[in-house]
This record gives C-alpha cells, structure tokens and sequence, in this order.
C-alpha cells in the first residue's frame, strides 16, 4: 500500500509553491502518511487473506493438487469431475432447499415478533423478550448442534417425549432423510432468527410515529396498517435481512456436520461440507477449490438477483 | 405496574375494542415463543446437574431430583478443560484486541483522513464482506502452511485480525463525530497524530466495545477455522473439544457432554449480560446504518 501512496505524495508536495504555506503541504503529507500507516494492517490484511485467496481459489481450481506431489495443470478437469459428481450436485440441491426454508422461516418468525413486540406493552417486559430472542445468538453454532442432537433424538428425547404427550407418534429426526433435514433447519432457524430480529426491532424504531399516527387518523388499523405502512417503511431493512441471511444459509456448516455428518445418505451434506471433505479429508485441493469458486457465483447470483428485483419492492424514506 | 401501563387507554370505540383484547394476547404469545427460545438452553443446564443416571429421565427433572456435580468433575476427567479455555481465551482475547486496533485506525482514515485511491480502497472492504470464508478457506490455509503457522493458535489469530465490517462501523461511528473538534486542535497546533490521539481516539470507546465485543462473540464460537488449521488437541478450542467429547463418549453420558457445553457457555453468556448493549448495536448497525 505504501508505495502506491508515497510517490503521490511527493509530486502533490513538489507542486505547491514553496514560499507561501510551508506548513500546510507538511501538514498533508503528515496526513497522508498516517494514512498509510493507519490503513496498512486492514488493507495488508484483507489483500493477503481475501483478495490474494479469491484469485487463488480461481487458479487453484485450474490445477490437480494433492498437496504432496507437485500441482499439474488441469484445465476444465475439476470443474468437469465436480459437474459429474452426484454428492457436488446433491450438495448443491441441499444447501438451496436448506436456504429456501431457513430464510424464509426466519424472516417470518423475526418479523412478526417484531412487530408483536412493537405493541404497547411495559418497557421491562419488551425488554426482556428482546433478550430472550437474542439469548440464541451468543452461543456457539457448534455445541448448540450437539445438545439438539439429543433433544432430537428418536427414542430418548424431549421433542418426541413432548409430541408423545398430545399423542403424536416418535418421529425420526435425524434418521429419515426429511426429518434430518428439517431438523437442520429447525436448530438454524432457532439460533439464527435472534439476527433478523434485531434488525427488525431496528427498522421498526426508525420508522417515525407520525406516520402512523396519520394513518390512525385515516382510518387505518390492524394489519392493513402493517401491510399498507409499516412493511413499505421496514422494505430497507428487509432487503438486508434477507441478503445478509441468504449469504449466512449459503454457508451452512456446523449444524448438519455435528447433527447428522451429512447423512443420512447425502441427505443433508451441504456445499462448505463438501469443499471441507474434498480439501481437508480427501486432499483434492483443485477440486474443493472448484467447489468453493461455484459457491462464490451462486452467491454473488442470488444477491445480485435479489437487489435486481428489490428495486421494485425497496422503498426509501 | 404493568397493569397500569396496559390498561391506559382511550375509551373503547369500535376500532379500539381489539387492542383491549390484545396487549394480553400478544404478551401470551410473546411469552410462550420466548420459554421455546430459552428451553433447549434450560434442559442443558439442569441436565448438566442431574447425576449421569438421570440423564435420561423423561419427563425431564427441570429442578434435578438428586442435584449432582459429577458431570462436571466427568468433563474434567475427559478433557483438558483449562487448557482448552486457555487456548479460546488467548485467541479470542488476541483477536478482539486486534480487531479494535486495526479497526479503529482504518476507520478513522476512511473517516477523517485525506488520501489518493480513498473511494476504491473502501469498496475493496466493503465488497470483501460479501465473501464467504468457506470460498477462501483452500488457499488460506496453503498461506498459512507456507508461513508456518497451521495447527498453530497463531495461525487462528493473525487472518482474523483485518475486520471489513468493524472498520465499516467505525468509519460510521468516526463521520458522527462533530469536526469542529479537530479543526480547533489544529488551530492550537496540533498535528493529524494528535488529533487522532487526543481528540478523536477517546471519544471512539463505545465504538471500539462495539467491535470488541462482536469479535469476542463470533470467535469464541467460532468451529470451522479451528477444525480446520488445529490438528493436534493441544491447540484445540472449547468448541473443538467439546465436539470431540461427545465422540469418545458416544451416547454413554449426555450429562457430561452437557456440562461441557455449559462451561463453554459461561463467557458467551457473561459477555452477553455485560456486552448486550454493544452487541445488539452491532447486529442491528448492521442494517440500519447501509
């Protein structure tokens, strides 16, 4: 970064006349050089561990690489193996259905306690509901995962004890293919949801009450109030909720690897899953690499996508 | 008291008689959403208590029948609890610090500074939070071999320093701050270092706790990238050992296993009670502010 920098420096410096504000131009370049220095660690940083590592994924997808024998160039090789691999495709199909339903349960769930909570009630009450949702956020994803497991498990569980209760026969969470991944959503969306929650809670103290005020005065009441006024008001905050929650759901990780290791079958193997197996376990970096560089398109589709048609739904105060 | 705040209200017209019904409706639902919130975590303590023999009594005891210590005195057997605790604590402690430096410098040059390159070089971290770990994970792993620095706890600490949405967050949290303050030190004399140092730096405290406190969340949690670089368990991190835990024991003992998960609960949850303010600002700046 520095020796971008420095050379702009001098012919800025060189270009002031020398007489008239010596001070100044010293001033500036002390600027510009705190800059530089305040800058480096993040800039630094973020080329060596982001931007270097995005281009090297690119290459290294282009290459066989067992870590230990020397890289062959490999052409389309790995992106061809990956098109054809039934766990690469199955992968994909899992982690956008996981999305599809993740996102829109939590977006759901946040958005009506939200507005539920934005109702007249005592200021220590809100206050303690707007903890408990967001209690699920501090934990960590990963130990969450391994007390749901027995919470979900067939024949000693609470959730089947419970359902037993009014009548329900056990259900194979983790063990039927449809149960697994339900309840990988189910333990997402449980510990996820606090997120666009306190989004929500943000969106909704944003919006002016005047305006709601003058809808009292119309007329307007109940849900027609909400549907006409506050959701058009909160479409900012809904657009980032479900972006940033699309780009989280994309990279679901912990949940089905502690719950079900993937299984059963493929069932729940998600796509970090296979780029892990494929560069951790298997050494095919090329591959995993190759995986990892569709994830990033699919990503960077879906938000493009979304702030596409966003612009039709977004409305700015 | 919430009586009264509840029941101050207009005479009852037509359009007024559901929100007479409702405050009550509303608490009812709010109050059983929040108790499935907080359940899993209730029956992860009370069954971290229970004697290793109860573990699997259905219905479940929320208040233990024989209150028992024994799960955790198990932990300890099984695992190197202090050593674990050390390893996350040092990461997590290293990483925060370092989050609120770099974050705090960078901010401040994209805030109040004047350089060349200004606009692409905060689109450049801006963009950077959009991609995923998981996409970059290959190659920094291979940077981090060719340095050294895997199965390392350094190796967790030094790529985690560089924050793109903390250093967007102090820039915002910099640009609030009136600039008369620092047109005025100048005036007496000071340079930009001790503009930054004396004026602005103190005043970004709440700012920084922000940051440092989202760092401290997200890594003490944190599994992929431990799973990841640490290979032998004497770098493993709580969330690693507690993973590894439930496999040597397989299903011998969920109390031990859940007496784990509490110990590793405990500073999540204390810094939580300190941190929800700082915390809640973050994650809610997260969408308000863009």
């Amino acid at each position: 970064m520095t020796d971008i920098r420095i050379p702009a420096v001098r012919t800025r410096a060189a270009a002031t006349p020398p007489a008239a504000a010596v001070r100044r131009p010293a001033r500036e370049r002390g600027a510009r050089l705190l800059a530089a220095l305040f800058l480096a660690p993040t800039v630094v940083g973020i080329v060596v561990f982001t931007v270097g590592p995005i281009i090297g994924s690119v290459v290294l997808s282009l290459f066989h690489w067992n870590v230990i024998d020397s890289p062959g160039f490999a052409g389309t090789a790995n992106y061809r193996e990956v098109f054809t691999d039934s766990t690469v495709l199955v992968s994909f199909r899992n982690t956008l259905v996981f999305m599809v339903f993740a996102v829109a349960a939590q977006l759901l769930i946040a958005l009506s306690l939200a507005l539920t909570l934005n109702g007249r009630m005592p200021t220590w009450l809100r206050s303690v509901f707007r903890s408990a949702f967001f209690f699920p956020l501090v934990l960590s994803a990963a130990s969450i995962s391994v007390v749901m497991k027995y919470l979900f498990n067939q024949d000693f569980g609470v959730v089947n004890w419970l359902l037993g209760l009014v009548g329900a026969a056990p259900v194979p969470w983790l063990t039927s293919e449809h149960g697994a991944m339900a309840t990988v959503i189910i333990v997402y969306v449980w510990q996820q949801f606090g997120f666009s929650f306190l989004l929500f809670v943000g969106g909704l103290n944003n919006i002016p009450k005047e305006i709601h005020e003058a809808a009292a005065l119309d007329g307007a009441t109940g849900l027609r109030k909400h549907l006409a006024i506050t959701l058009p008001l909160l479409s900012p905050t809904l657009l980032v909720a479900s972006v940033v929650g699309i780009i989280n759901a994309l990279q679901v990780f912990e949940q089905p690897y502690v719950l079900t290791a993937g299984g059963p079958g493929d069932s729940t193997r998600t796509v970090v899953m296979v780029i892990y197996e494929k560069a951790f376990e298997q050494l095919r970096f090329g591959e995993a690499s190759a995986v990892g560089v569709l994830l990033f398109v699919l990503i960077t589709a879906v938000t493009a996508l979304q702030f596409r048609l966003s612009r039709r739904f977004v409305h700015y105060q | 008291m919430s009586q009264a705040t509840l029941s101050r209200k207009a005479p009852l017209s037509a359009g007024r008689v559901r929100y007479a019904l409702g405050p009550w409706g509303r608490i009812a639902g709010l109050t059983v959403c929040a108790l499935l919130t907080l359940g899993p975590v209730v029956w992860t303590v009370s069954t971290s208590l229970r004697t290793p023999a109860d573990s699997f009594d259905l219905p479940p005891q929320i208040i233990p029948a024989h209150p028992s210590t024994a799960a955790y005195r198990g932990v300890f057997d099984q695992i190197d609890v202090w050593l674990l605790a050390l390893n996350s604590t040092l990461v997590t402690a290293l990483i925060a610090v370092g989050q609120m430096i770099t974050a705090g410098l960078a901010g401040y040059a994209f805030a109040r500074l004047d350089f060349r390159f200004k606009k692409p070089l905060f689109g450049l971290v801006l963009a950077t939070m959009m991609v995923p770990l998981q996409v970059t994970i290959v190659p920094v792993f291979l940077v981090l071999k060719s340095m050294g620095l895997t199965d390392t706890l350094l190796g967790l600490i030094i790529p985690a320093f560089p924050t793109a949405f903390g250093t967007f967050l102090m820039r915002q949290y910099f640009l609030g701050m009136p600039k008369d303050l620092g047109e005025a030190a100048m005036l007496d004399g000071a340079g930009p270092w001790r503009i930054f140092r004396s004026v602005y730096a103190p005043l970004a405290a709440p700012g920084l706790a922000i940051v440092g406190v989202l760092a401290f969340n997200y890594h003490w949690n944190e599994f992929f990238r431990p799973l990841i670089l640490e290979t032998s368990g004497q770098n493993y991190t709580l969330p690693l050992g507690l993973v590894s835990l439930q496999g040597n024991l397989g299903t011998g003992s969920i109390s031990v296993v859940l007496a784990g998960v509490v110990l590793s609960m405990i500073p999540a949850v204390a810094v939580f009670v300190v941190g929800q303010r700082p915390l809640r600002e973050g994650i809610t700046s997260a969408g308000v502010n863009r």
